[in-house]
């Protein structure tokens, strides 16, 4: 395991930085392996989708993104910083909790299950972790909050508690929650897959709307319409390997793999 | 839940064209029966009380004694002090036992394996005769004095009962922090919150509607309980009532007194934590429950007016 940590060559590409990549990653649970070295980049400004069957270690590789999971063996690095260690010379030290949660506050994260604190009201929620963690004014807050609120179209319902508004209203408070960070990259896992069909849509339209303010963003998603049309790149994963990357369209109308066009003719 | 008197025909309203059904409801016989049984055995048991050679008036006498009123005083005194005791030891205990740390989780593990084991009023007596373990107590450069006169009454009190109640209060809080869904901990991480940011806003005030309910349980259950201490010299209202009662020769009306004094204070507390229950609810359901005053007041308005016609 930790032969493999530091093989690595670790100095990044020529030009511009990738906002994710990732070098080999592996993570096991107890004896399990889900990740069986994934190799991937994200390019700034982009939104990357990964797709896959459910157990194919596409959430629990978003997951290793903001160190939610440890990874066993790799290496992963966000904006050209590794994740969750610190490299000098040739060793690693692991980051102190505190150093992880700062370098949490740059990323954005949405859930599938929304997760909103249900004993605050939308609008708390949205400006809990400014006021908490960068420590920002209490009315200033408050004001942003409102405008990510306007942004994601429920302005009026701000002062509902969570238990009050619909899961897709929920998980745009969510959405909004995160954005009140300025995360330079956001990552949405399955984020429409507890939703009532009916109340995708909208979830949706707020996700292109980011999209195209030219956030960065990696997507868990089953939504193929959503990976068509607004991805820029899309990784195809299965038994804890990518099986095929490319444009969105051109995999998803015109698979190489195997294994990518039994996954599409079930779902599309 | 469906009401068994209403299944012999459907209160709602029928289907247009159909015959609505008017149909004679089952009779209850047994019901009649078992309230006049309940009923006769009350009368026949306050009438016994009534009869019994009882000094009822002695009740009243004493009842505003300046000596039951200090009893009282310190009787909720030794609650607050001991549940205080209880609830932050009980928070360390349960974030002790809940550490990835053996050493503190089973240290944490035996303390609440010898504390709920052991019965309180054994424990009392081990703390009021310490002092054959320790001759002295030596707090170096503050304080050194005989273990007996360190230990004075109240001190054994709070700590008997307090050290006691942070062994239950452990149990209810690691419940509570259990409790909360683990995608909280996860979102609060994942904005940048801190282990102990996101313990304090975001696990602890949902963990509360767990702890709170039975906490108040063990509020109310401590008031009681403080009637022990008596049996280590500390004088509170149960020891200056059985005191009241061996001069005027009327021990068992004091007893009553006492009784009448612990429900009264018993049902002041059940109504502050009803407030703060419902305090704690908030957000987990859609509509906090009515204060009683509220409940108070839309009966007074709807009365007078026909129900559900309102425009």
């Amino acid at each position: 395991m930790t032969d493999k940590l530091s093989k690595s060559q670790g100095t990044p590409a020529e030009g511009t930085v990738p906002m994710v990549r990732a070098q080999d990653v592996h993570k096991s649970f107890g004896h399990v392996e889900v990740l069986k070295g994934i190799d991937l980049e994200v390019k700034p400004g982009e939104v990357f989708c990964l797709i896959g069957p459910s157990g194919s270690g596409k959430s629990t590789f978003l997951r290793c993104i903001n160190h939610l999971e440890k990874i066993n063996a790799g290496r992963l690095y966000v904006d050209g910083e590794l994740v969750g260690y610190r490299q000098q010379g040739d060793k690693l030290y692991e980051l102190r909790d505190r150093e992880v949660a700062m370098k949490r506050r740059d990323i954005g994260m949405v859930f599938q299950r929304f997760n909103l604190f249900p004993h605050m009201t939308a609008v708390e929620n949205v400006m809990e972790a400014p006021v908490q963690v960068k420590g920002a004014n209490r009315a200033q807050a408050r004001e942003r909050a409102m405008q990510l609120l306007e942004r994601v179209g429920l302005a009026d319902r701000a002062g509902h508690y969570p238990s009050q508004l619909s899961g897709g209203q929920q998980q745009r408070v969510a959405i909004a929650r995160a954005l009140a960070m300025d995360p330079k990259l956001m990552l949405f896992d399955e984020p429409t897959s507890a939703l009532d069909p009916e109340l995708v849509g909208d979830v949706l339209d707020v996700m292109r709307d980011l999209a195209e303010s030219g956030m960065t963003m990696v997507v868990v998603t089953h939504e193929m319409g959503f990976a068509r049309e607004v991805g820029d790149s899309l990784v195809f994963m299965d038994d804890g390997v990518v099986v095929e990357s490319g444009h969105p369209r051109d995999v998803l109308t015109n698979p190489q793999h195997e294994r990518t066009q039994s996954f599409l003719s079930k779902v599309l | 839940m469906t009401d068994i008197d209403k299944t012999a025909g459907p209160v709602d309203t029928p289907p247009a064209g159909a015959e609505a059904i008017k149909a004679i409801p089952v009779r209850h016989y047994g019901r009649y029966v078992s309230a006049v049984i309940a009923i006769a055995l009350l009368v026949a048991i306050v009438y016994a009380f009534g009869q019994g050679r009882i000094n009822w008036h002695a009740v009243p006498d004493y009842f505003f004694d300046d000596r039951i009123l200090t009893g009282v005083g310190k009787t909720l005194l030794l609650t607050v002090l001991s549940m205080l005791i209880g609830i932050v030891g009980g928070i360390v205990l349960a974030v002790m036992r809940l550490s990835k740390n053996p050493v503190t989780s089973s240290i944490a593990w035996f303390y609440i394996w010898f504390f709920r084991g052991t019965p309180v009023l054994v424990q009392l007596f081990l703390w009021f005769n310490l002092g054959l373990v320790f001759e002295y107590i030596n707090l170096m450069p503050f304080y050194k004095d005989y273990w007996s006169n360190f230990m004075t009454p109240l001190l054994t009190a709070l700590l008997g009962l307090g050290l006691n109640e942070a062994a239950y209060m452990a149990e209810i809080c690691r419940a509570g922090l259990l409790a909360v869904d683990e995608g909280q901990t996860e979102a609060a991480h994942a904005l940048g919150m801190s282990h102990g940011k996101t313990l304090r806003r975001v696990v602890i005030p949902q963990a509360m509607r767990v702890i709170v309910p039975p906490t108040g349980n063990e509020v109310i259950n401590m008031l009681k309980t403080t009637s022990l201490v008596a049996a280590v010299q500390y004088p509170e209202l149960f020891r200056y009532a059985q005191d009241i009662g061996q001069n005027s020769g009327a021990p068992v009306e004091m007893y009553f007194l006492a009784a009448a004094w612990y429900l009264i204070m018993t049902s002041v507390l059940s109504v502050g934590q009803y407030y703060i229950e419902r305090y704690y609810a908030r957000g987990s359901s859609r509509q906090l429950p009515p204060t009683p005053w509220q409940k108070v007041r839309t009966n007074m308005l709807s009365l007078g007016r026909p129900k559900g016609g309102m425009a």
